[in-house]
Parts: structure tokens; sequence; C-alpha cells
């Protein structure tokens, strides 16, 4: 793929940096309060409910070979679907936030702090939850699975919806509202295709890191019951409860080739394909390539199928739809400002009634010993997710300058690091493990390293892509001027790099934190490692279906992400445009 | 071309129209000041302006993409309260969807009017023929160049059969040999009565293209907007560019557009003392211009639309560089003419060192707000001073928009002139210069 196209979507990534406002204001904490407290709700019902888990009849995952392509297929077919419910989820919630006033004030901060959420730590609730909803059925696990995919991968791709549809080009909405465009035709003439290319690569990104929630969902411990969907995921758990080297190595090899299809079928093809919606008035000289894209392009039968598509979607766009979607006017009016006053009251209001519905909650069986330990643990957390950020970046800034720098090293190294980051790390945490145990190594030292396993190769790949972007005559100045070494380093590529770092190492926090609760406690057979933190804080209260301690515990590591990103990734963030931005 | 319907209701009708961009509190910024037009039947007329003076808000409140704060816009009669069916617009940057093929861009008004598809491409094709078009169909805009996306865009605005269309400097994005064939070919089709419209209302800033193509010109003033003159041009079309009439015309124009109100030193530039709104010019145009005007054959004095014409310059490029020199005392500028001071001619002569010494005095003595900022830093114990005072200071009474752009121009002054120094990061100003 074309490392520039890569790099300036890459960049348009994460979190919402670009926003005003670097300290944790109060409007976070009362979205922080909400989020919390319907984890509360969510917990405190399935308490009250207190039938258990009707037993699943569900055929038992076996480890033979010959399920494999199934299991292969279910669990891309999971995939599939949470994308298509954040493909809707954004949508419909974006666009919101883009048109009303109101809802943007409560979407955008609780979009922020859901992104810092660690999915994983609340799969139990929603297990339960679903299961509740369609009792008796698989369903119910398969809605849990793809729910817990889908808050993974929902947040960012509707950010950057949001984010595109209040950057529309003033000029070309002038045009749609000159030519009165009805709102229906407006999103899908104007919205949809300005908003496509950052949608796309959000849409990408988000699948890459899908791959290590499916494998995490599938096989789920909710008190006494367990539930094991049909998917490599259930294959991986099973083999470790087995200790089957072999089964793990098969479930590397099909994860590898699921990876590599989904890399060449679909990422590519879609990226190609894209590439006419990019903004931009002058013809690219490199394009997105893909061979699939090609062949698709080029056959007829193809050509007939993409024609129907197209057209249908004529079709949908010109459908006479009264969609109340007119662009908001700046300026508000006074009746607006009276709305938006009464408006902020309700949500005050709301957000009291949940600050004592969730200390109601935690203050009945937890004290504040239990909130110390925590924060111990997530201090603990902490330390390690920074170390080992810190060894990530002194190993692959200067791997990823060095092929940055060479075009036809870039060229074959970034599809690589993309593979890499796709990859879902958990599917190695076995063989890792089984290392560990037969060294006798001490796991909160040698546990660590799992958590960057996975997250490690966006800084490869951002580095890669700012290397690559850095302009050719900067580099040719610095060598007629003869600079050291040293000095090349300091003042001429890192600053040159440093807004792709920020994204990549940003990325890669975000990740390790997810991460830690999958890799901090880790099993083989019988056998049970654990290294001290907020990560096995959480999954030990999951596994002995200590509801209040999991909220506990998603609520502090939240806490810390959220503190991070508004302490050190926003302002580096915003430091770097300010300072190193190229043109 | 006369004008013949006087007894209808005129096309559009504007009246006492003014236009207020709000900020809150004492920030509100007057952009177009009890405005009066009328568009009749079968003329072109231009709004002449230079940038900032409301000209392409005006348009905006015409087509109704924007509400006028004060005032009555009307077209055949009727009041405009949302996008009106009988105007269309060509804009200043083509504004062409990079997703739609030439084809697809120039139906894209008539799906939103819900025409069948065989109609629209029937009148799609028609209007690509007209404007030169044919064979581009399919290509997409990023295939163009700059004249063939405007011709998209004119397209685009014709095929959905308007009575008025509106040109917002429709030329002004291209380099000039472009602009000037697509002029004619525009006019060329006026006359001759091809395209299905009846009047054009354009904006522009360039002189020359308004004399050319229109009928009446509406010159305006900036800060707040309003209409400053109307003139009236009877040069049979086609016209010449070196006719003597069509340059005394030009000249005419020019010495309008630099006339001073009276009584006002400072010249163009609006507000008054500290809060004098500053355009970003830099001190190399300033000192380049002197030298131009100092040497030959100008010899300390020039006329205007002859250094426009001689380097290519456009309204936009000149006047505020001009009218900088005036405010700094070292030029005069009047009747469309620029004349250097003795003291402009002395910094013509001089040396680096020197330019630097004469450009701060001018600077500290005839900028009111550079003045200020000395003082200040004069006055305080470490010589050193925030900006975000003086930006509070001047956000008092303009927009801080404005209050930026003033900022920055009065810090690259002084800083070419090295009479305060400031640091970016910190964003304060101080008298020591980095050693």
């Amino acid at each position: 793929m074309n490392i520039r196209a890569a790099a300036s979507h890459a960049r348009s990534l994460p979190l919402g940096l670009g926003r005003r406002g670097l300290l944790p204001n109060l409007y976070d904490l009362i979205i922080f309060i909400f989020i919390a407290a319907a984890f509360v709700a969510l917990a405190y019902g399935i308490r009250e409910m207190e039938a258990p888990l009707a037993k699943l009849e569900v055929a038992p995952v076996t480890l033979d070979p010959a399920h494999l392509p199934e299991y292969a297929l279910r669990t891309t077919l999971r995939m599939f679907a949470a994308i298509l419910a954040s493909l809707l989820f954004t949508f419909v919630v974006a666009t919101l936030a883009a048109k009303s006033r109101k809802a943007e004030l409560v979407i955008i901060p609780a979009l922020d702090i859901l992104q810092s959420v660690p999915v994983l730590g609340f799969l139990t609730f929603t297990v339960a939850f679903f299961m509740r909803v369609f009792p008796g059925s698989e369903l119910g696990a398969e809605c849990a699975a793809i729910f817990a995919i889908f808050t993974s991968q929902a947040w960012n791709m509707t950010f950057s919806f949001y984010q595109s549809l209040r950057t529309i080009p003033a000029d070309l909405d002038e045009v749609s509202r000159h030519f009165r465009q009805s709102g229906w035709l407006r999103f899908w003439r104007l919205e949809v295709p300005f908003a496509a290319p950052g949608l796309i690569w959000n849409t990408m990104m988000s699948m890459s890191g899908g791959w290590f929630f499916v494998v995490a969902s599938e096989a789920i411990t909710v008190g006494d019951t367990t539930v094991k969907l049909p998917g490599i995921g259930s294959w991986l758990a099973l083999a470790i409860e087995r200790k089957d080297v072999a089964a793990v190595g098969l479930a590397v090899a099909t994860m590898g080739i699921v990876i590599l299809a989904y890399d060449q079928l679909v990422f590519r093809p879609i990226v190609a394909w894209a590439d006419k919606f990019r903004f931009e008035q002058t013809a690219a000289r490199d394009r997105p390539k893909s061979w699939v894209y090609d062949v698709v392009r080029r056959t007829r039968l193809m050509r007939v199928v993409f024609g129907t598509v197209s057209s249908a979607t004529a079709y949908l766009a010109l459908t006479r739809l009264r969609l109340p979607t007119r662009p908001r006017r700046p300026g508000a009016t006074a009746g607006g400002r009276v709305g938006d006053a009464l408006w902020i009251a309700a949500v005050l209001a709301a957000a009291a009634y949940a600050l004592w519905f969730v200390l109601g909650y935690v203050r009945a069986s937890l004290g504040l010993a239990d909130a110390l330990a925590a924060g111990w643990c997530g201090l603990l957390t902490l330390i390690r997710v920074m170390v080992l950020i810190a060894i990530a970046s002194a190993v692959w800034v200067p791997i990823g300058v060095y092929i940055g720098l060479r075009p036809w090293a870039a060229q074959r190294a970034q599809p690589i690091a993309q593979f890499l980051a796709a990859f879902p790390a958990n599917v190695l945490f076995p063989i890792a493990v089984a290392a560990i145990v037969s060294l006798r190594l001490d796991p909160n030292i040698w546990l660590s390293p799992l958590m960057v396993l996975g997250t490690q190769w966006y800084i490869l790949f951002n580095v890669i892509a700012g290397a690559s972007a850095f302009p050719t005559d900067l580099r040719e100045a610095s060598t007629v001027y003869r600079l050291r070494s040293a000095q090349w380093w300091r003042k001429v590529i890192l600053p040159g790099i440093f807004p792709y770092y920020v994204t990549g190492a940003l990325t890669a926090s975000g990740g390790s934190w997810n991460a830690s609760i999958v890799a901090e406690v880790a099993n083989w057979g019988d056998i049970k490692l654990k290294a001290v933190g907020l990560g096995a804080y959480i999954a030990e209260a999951t596994e002995a279906g200590d509801y209040p301690r999991v909220v506990l515990g998603i609520g502090v590591m939240s806490l810390f992400v959220v503190v991070i990103n508004r302490l050190l990734w926003r302002p580096l963030y915003r430091f770097a445009e300010r300072r190193f931005r190229l043109s | 071309m006369d004008v013949i319907a006087t007894a209808a209701a005129p096309l559009v009708e504007i009246e006492h129209l003014s236009h207020v961009y709000r900020q809150g509190g004492a920030g509100d910024h007057a952009v177009l000041d009890d405005v009066n037009l009328k568009l009749r039947d079968n003329e072109i007329v231009a709004l002449l302006g230079r940038s900032g003076c409301g000209k392409s808000t005006l348009l905006r409140i015409i087509a109704g993409l924007m509400p006028a704060t004060a005032g009555a816009v009307a077209i055949e009669g009727e009041p405009v309260t949302a996008p009106a069916p009988q105007v269309a617009m060509v804009f200043q940057s083509f504004a062409l969807f990079p997703w739609l093929t030439v084809l697809e861009n120039v139906e894209i008004g008539l799906e939103a009017q819900g025409i069948d598809l065989d109609e629209r491409r029937q009148r799609a094709i028609a209007a690509i023929d007209l404007i030169g078009l044919d064979g581009y169909e399919s290509a997409f805009p990023k295939e163009l160049s700059g004249g063939m996306r405007q011709r998209v865009g004119l397209a685009r605005a014709l095929v959905v059969h308007p009575k008025v269309l509106l040109m917002d400097e429709p030329f002004s994005a291209l380099d000039v040999l472009t602009a000037e064939t697509l002029r004619t070919d525009i006019l060329d089709l006026w006359c001759e009565g091809r395209m299905p419209i009846r009047s054009i209302l354009m904006v522009t800033h360039n002189i020359e293209e308004a004399v050319l193509m229109c009928d009446r010109i509406l010159v305006f003033s900036s800060n707040p907007g309003r209409i400053l003159a109307e003139i009236k041009v009877d040069l049979p079309q086609p016209r010449n560019r070196l006719e003597p009439n069509f340059r005394a015309l030009v000249d005419d124009i020019y010495a309008r557009m630099t006339a001073r109100p009276s009584g006002k030193k400072e010249g163009l530039f609006p507000g008054t003392g500290i809060a004098l709104v500053l355009p970003r010019v830099s001190p190399n145009r300033l000192a380049g211009l002197i030298e131009l005007v100092a040497a030959q054959p100008y010899n300390g004095r020039a006329d205007l639309p002859a250094i426009a014409g001689d380097f290519l310059m456009e309204v936009d490029d000149l006047f505020p560089v001009a009218e900088t020199l005036q405010l700094l005392r070292f030029a005069e500028v009047e009747h469309g003419d620029i004349r250097l001071t003795e003291a402009g001619k002395r910094f013509a002569r001089s040396g680096l060192d020197e330019r630097k010494r004469m450009f701060a005095q001018h600077l500290v003595t005839y900028v009111p707000l550079a003045g200020h900022i000395k003082r200040v830093l004069d006055e305080r114990a470490g010589h050193r001073a925030p900006a975000s005072r003086f930006r509070g200071e001047l956000e008092d009474s303009m927009s801080e928009e404005l209050a930026d752009q003033t900022l920055r121009a009065v810090i690259s002054w002084a800083r070419y002139a090295e009479v305060f120094a400031y640091d970016e990061d910190s964003g304060v100003f101080s008298l020591e210069n980095p050693t």
C-alpha cells in the first residue's frame, strides 16, 4: 500500500486529540460517572436476576484439525458482524453529534472515555446480560462476543466520521445547500464520500485491533459457567487447558492465514478503491495498489456486480426521504442558549443521581482499602506500560527510521508491520507462557512483555510512515552540511517523525492497557502465572464473579487511561502538531 | 446591450441591507452597511472591492446561503429566505465534488430537483457541450486543469436554467492566460445569447476584469462594505484593454478605490489608534515596492494601474503594500498614484542597517500599536510582556481573527526593525534580542 497515503490516514487517527483543553474537565468527570453508572446498573441487574445461566446446547469445541476451517470462518463472521454494527452505530451516532449541539455535548466526551475503557473487563457483564436476553440459546453468547468486538471498534470510527462531518469544506457545503439537496441526498453525495477515507482507514484499523478481541471473547468463564463458542479463540483455550503445543501452533498458523486473506482480499482492495474519495484537487503520483482490486475492476462479472451496487446506492440516495438533517447555523440564538442551559442542567442532575447510585453500589461491599488496592495495582500496570513503551520505542524507532528512509525497504516492511499489528498477540501467549513455566522465570517481569507483543507494531509502522514522508530536501541539506550522527538524530529526524511517533506510541499504550487484562494472568494447563497489576485484578475478579471489584477495576483503569491521555499524550500530540508539523 | 426592462420587478432587488458578524459583546464586526442595489434584465454587473469588503458575503446573502442581519433581499419580487431556484452560483474555488465525474458534478443540481435520469443526462450533456467540455464527461475533477474545472462549475450552474448567474471571483484562482480565455468565452456566449440566463452578477477585485466584462460596476469600500460609487460602462463589446477610454475608466476606478476618507491620516485601514487593523505585509514587500517606485522609470512617483499591469499584480496584492507604506509615511497614495516621501526616497538609497533604523523609528512613531508595545516594554522592570495582554486590548474592538492578523503584522515588522522581540513558544514580548 502507498506509504504516504497510509501516513496521512494514520495521522488522522485517534482519540480526538485535536480538541482543545488539556486537563480533564468537569464534563469528562460527568461522562465518566455516567459510564460507571451504566456498568453498575448492568452488574446490579445481573445480580438481581438470580436464576442460574441456562446450560448452553453448543456442540463442544474439539481439537480436530478438520474443524479448524469452520472455526476460522466462524471467527471471521463474528468480526464482520461487529464491523457492520459499528458502521451502523457510526452513521447514526456521529451524524446525531454533528447535527445536534445537545447530543454533541454528551456524545463526544463519552466517545473519548469509552475509547479508554478496557473492553475485556466487562465481557463478563455483557455475556451474562445477553444470555439472559436470549435464554438457553447460543445467540446470547454470540451477541456478547460480537458486542465485545463492537466496543473495541466503534468509538474511533464514530469519532472519525464526526470529525469529517464537522470539517466539510465550506464551498461544498454551500453547493449542497445552494442546489437544495435534501438531507438524505446530502448524506450520500457529500457527507459519506467526504468522510470515506478517514472512516475506511479507521474501520480497517479497528478490524486489525478487533482480531485480538474476537479471540479473547470466544471462550468466557462467568462464575461457574464456561461458554466456548466455536472459533479459533475457543480452540486456543482448549489447547491451553490440554497443554497441546501442536494445537497452539495450528491456531497461530490458521490465524496467520486468516489475517493474510483479510489483508489481501479486504483491507487493500478497499483502501485502493477509497482512494477516489481522497479530498485532493491534484492527482496523486503514487496511489494505493491492490492486485485484487485490479482484478475485480477488470472482470466483467465484477463490473456488473459493482455497477449494480453503485446504482443501488444511487437509488437509495435519490429516494425522497425527509430527514431533519439541516446543517446547523453558527451563532446560537437566545432561545438556543436557554435550551442549552436547561439541557446542561438536566445532564448535571442525571449525573448527580448516577454518582449517588454508583457510590451506593460500590460502598455496599467495598471500602477505601479496596480502592487503594486497585489504585496500587493500577500504578504497577502503569509502570509496566510505560517501561515497555519506552523499550519498544528504543528498539523500533531506529529500525523504523532506517526502513522508512529507504523506499524499497519501506515498500516491503510496511505491509509486514501492518500484518503484525493485526495479528492477535494473545494467540502467541501460550507459547510465551509455556516458555516462562519451563524456564521458571519471574512472572512479574516476564509476563509484562506480552502486553506490548501485539501493540508495539503501531510504533513501528507509524515511524516508517513518518520517515518515508520526511522531505528529501531536508535530508539533502543535512547531508550537505555534514551533520554528525548524534546531531542528525536530535535536530533532523526525531523532530521530523515526532508527530507520527506520538500517534503510534499512543495507540500502542492504549492497546497495552487492554492487553494487560489477558496478559497479567496466564494459564498453561493447570499451572497459573500471575503478575501483580490492575489487569490481573480485573481478570481475577471476573473469574470469581465478584462484580463490585470488576466495576472498581474497570473504573480505576479507565481513570488511569483518561488521565494519562490528558496529561501526557494529548499535550505531546498538540506540541508535535504545533512545532514539528512539516508544511 | 441596452437596459430594456424597467417596468417589471427587477431580477434582484436589495434595500438597506446590513450585515454584522456577531462575536458577542463589543466585538461585533459590521461587514455590510446600508447596501442598495437592483439587478435588471440583460446586464452584467460587477461588485468590485478589495478582499474583506463584504462583497462575497453579499453574494451569499443573495444566493440565500446566509441571512442578512437587516434589510430586504428580493428575487423577482419574492423575499429570499432560502436558496432560490432562480439563481445559480459559480464558486471561486470551483467547489467540485472530487469523487464525482464531470458529468455527475454537472448533474448534481438536477438530481436534487428530482429530475429523472434521461432528462438529467440530456441536459447535462447539452450544458457540457455549450461550455466546451465535450469529451471530458467521464473525467474526475482532479484530472482537469483549473480552467477546465471552472468550466465544469459554469456548466453545473447553467444546467439548472437559472435566471441570474452569480459568480464569486470566478477567475481569481486561474492563471492569467487561462482566466483571459475563459472570460472571452463567457462574454461570447453571453453576447450571442446562448446561455439560458438573463443577468450576471459577479464579484471581483480585479478592476480591469470588471471594466472588460460588465455593464455596470458597483465599487465597494471596505470595513464596513458600502457602495462607494456606481459606474456605467458604455464601451461597446468586444472591449480593448489598450483603448484610451478603457484606460481612463480603469484609472478613474483606481483613484476612487485609493481615495482616503477625509481627515483620516492612517489611510484606509479600519479602526483607530492602537486598534487599527493592520494587514500582514512582509517587510521585504514593503522594501521591494519602495525600490521599485524609486527606480527608473518611475523616479519616486508611479501610477498604480501601471505597476499592476507591468508586474501582473492584482489590487489585493498591491494595495495593502502601498497603504502600509503610507501608514509608515514612506509614501503617499492618492488618485491611483503612489509617491515616495523624502523618508521613502532616503530609505531606497540606504543600506540595510540604516533601513532598519529608519523602519524602527517610523514603526514606533506611526503605528500606534507598535509604539504602545514598545512603551509598555520600556516601562516594565523586566522589559517583558505577554502577547495575551495586547491581544485582549485588540479584541475589545475587533474580531479574534483580525486581532491575530494585526498582532502578527506588528511582530513581523518589529522583528525586521529589531524594535522588540517575540518568543513564539511562551507568547512573550521582550526587549532583548537573542544573542
